[in-house]
């Protein structure tokens, strides 16, 4: 699926900007070595072995962030013995950025126990950085409290189970919790009292307000057998309907997958600390072990640029090693 | 002489039955005689539990092992009993004293489900 040369795809038969050619080369999952870069509606993919920065390829926006996922500080298994240095050399490549992002999102599962050890050494590590890091919760991080700790840690001034928002630079992002409470059966949930509130929290917004929306489990169905999807996302996306530029960025199932659907872009990210198979490859969605030398190829960061007066922003994933 | 035989031969099994009753009588006081405690097992890996669905009696103590890389807990549906974090090599254990169904699933990964059943 990926292309060894860079090339740009302007396939647009349906005139909406959205170029479905070049979308299904995009949709690449970690290990094939497929950047996808949307600038302004326009997927332009990059080989990921090309030795210069995809990310000095990306014009220099106005807004820059990083989000990274799914460090499972605490885990040890022959997946990957030593997650503390994964996550240091994810740190290295942020601080070796060409465009130094402004603030980082973490999309959950910071810890693999829910233990206090874990959570003071993932902080301990960002913070060289010198960024500051938002975080919402995967279901690692609320094991046995409610996420009690985790709302004491990385939830201030968030509501109910640690939902919040937070405007920067035009930009209004928005971090939801969808791994509380859920149902034997069942997927992700956001509930009910999470969807009202978001209801009233972008329904003032101006639709040429961009959107960034960051949550743990995916909000869009990848593969339900696995559990990888939230049940009521589609309410949540419905109110999102009348903005131009919605980017959806998620983690969870540990790989790379991206899927443009109109105006919203959905993004996963990979993790820091260990892959999990494709979707249906496995026999369940656990731990992939990989050839040691192989390991940091499945893992990454993901780079974020807007710029004003494009509509859509650019997201480009790289590889740890 | 015969009749003499005949209650010495009545007599010698007697005897031993009288000695072995009082044999038995003797170990059932010193010894506190009770059924054996019934347990079962379900052990936990990749992703499921296993067997999904047993069938246990009243008063059986199942217990969940987990086997897999990743932790996992065990919730009842109807919030009768609820694990704490089981990683690896971890266990769980609960009584069931009163016959029914009782469905149960892993609340971090919800498509894992399982269920008791105690007769």
């Amino acid at each position: 699926m990926a292309d060894k040369t860079k090339d740009e795809i302007l396939y647009d038969h349906n005139h909406d900007g959205i170029d479905r050619r070049g979308f299904l080369k995009c949709m690449a999952w970690a290990g094939t070595g497929t950047l996808c870069v949307m600038q302004g509606g326009v997927l332009k993919s990059f080989a990921l072995n090309r030795p210069s920065d995809p990310g000095a390829a990306v014009a220099k926006g106005e807004l820059s962030f990083v989000q990274i996922s799914d460090s499972h500080m605490g885990f040890n298994k022959p997946a990957n013995p030593d997650v503390a240095a994964t996550l240091q050399a994810a740190v290295d490549k942020i601080n070796g950025l060409a465009t130094p992002p402004e603030f980082l999102l973490h999309t959950g599962d910071v810890s693999h126990l829910s233990r206090a050890e874990q959570f003071d050494n993932v902080d301990q590590i960002l913070k060289s950085t010198g960024k500051q890091t938002f975080f919402v919760p995967g279901e690692h991080d609320v094991l046995d409290d409610d996420g009690k700790q985790f709302r004491e840690r990385y939830g201030k001034g968030s509501k109910g189970a640690g939902w919040y928002s937070f405007d920067q630079k035009g930009v209004h992002f928005v971090g939801l919790v969808n791994v509380m409470n859920l149902k034997a059966g069942g997927l992700g949930s956001l509930g009910h009292d999470q969807l009202e509130w978001l209801e009233d929290d972008v329904k003032n917004l101006k639709s040429s307000t961009p959107i960034v929306v960051f949550a743990h489990i995916p909000l869009w169905t990848v593969y339900p057998e696995w559990g990888w999807g939230t049940d009521d996302s589609a309410q949540a996306l419905g109110y999102l309907k009348k903005f131009g530029s919605v980017t959806v960025l998620n983690g969870h199932i540990h790989q790379i997958m991206q899927k443009v659907e109109g105006n919203v872009t959905f993004h996963t990210a990979a993790s820091t600390a260990f892959p999990q198979p494709e979707p249906g490859k496995a026999p369940s969605p656990g731990p992939m072990t990989v050839p040691a030398d192989q390991l940091r190829s499945y893992l990454g960061i993901t780079n974020v640029n807007y710029v004003q007066g494009h509509h859509a922003l650019a997201v480009v994933d790289s590889k740890l090693g | 002489m015969r009749i003499r035989v005949c209650v010495a031969g009545l007599a010698a099994p007697m005897a031993m039955a009288a000695i072995l009753l009082l044999g038995g009588a003797k170990n059932s006081t010193l010894r506190a005689q009770q059924p054996p405690a019934a347990t079962a097992e379900v052990k936990i890996d990749n992703f499921s539990f296993g067997p999904t669905a047993i069938t246990v009696a009243a008063g059986t103590t199942v217990t969940w092992t987990n086997r897999d890389d990743i932790p996992h807990t065990v919730v009842s549906d109807d919030k009768i009993f609820k694990s704490k974090v089981l990683d690896t090599d971890e266990k769980f254990s609960y009584t069931f004293a009163k016959p029914g169904t009782y469905p149960y699933f892993c609340s971090v990964h919800p498509k894992m489900t399982g269920k008791v059943i105690v007769q």
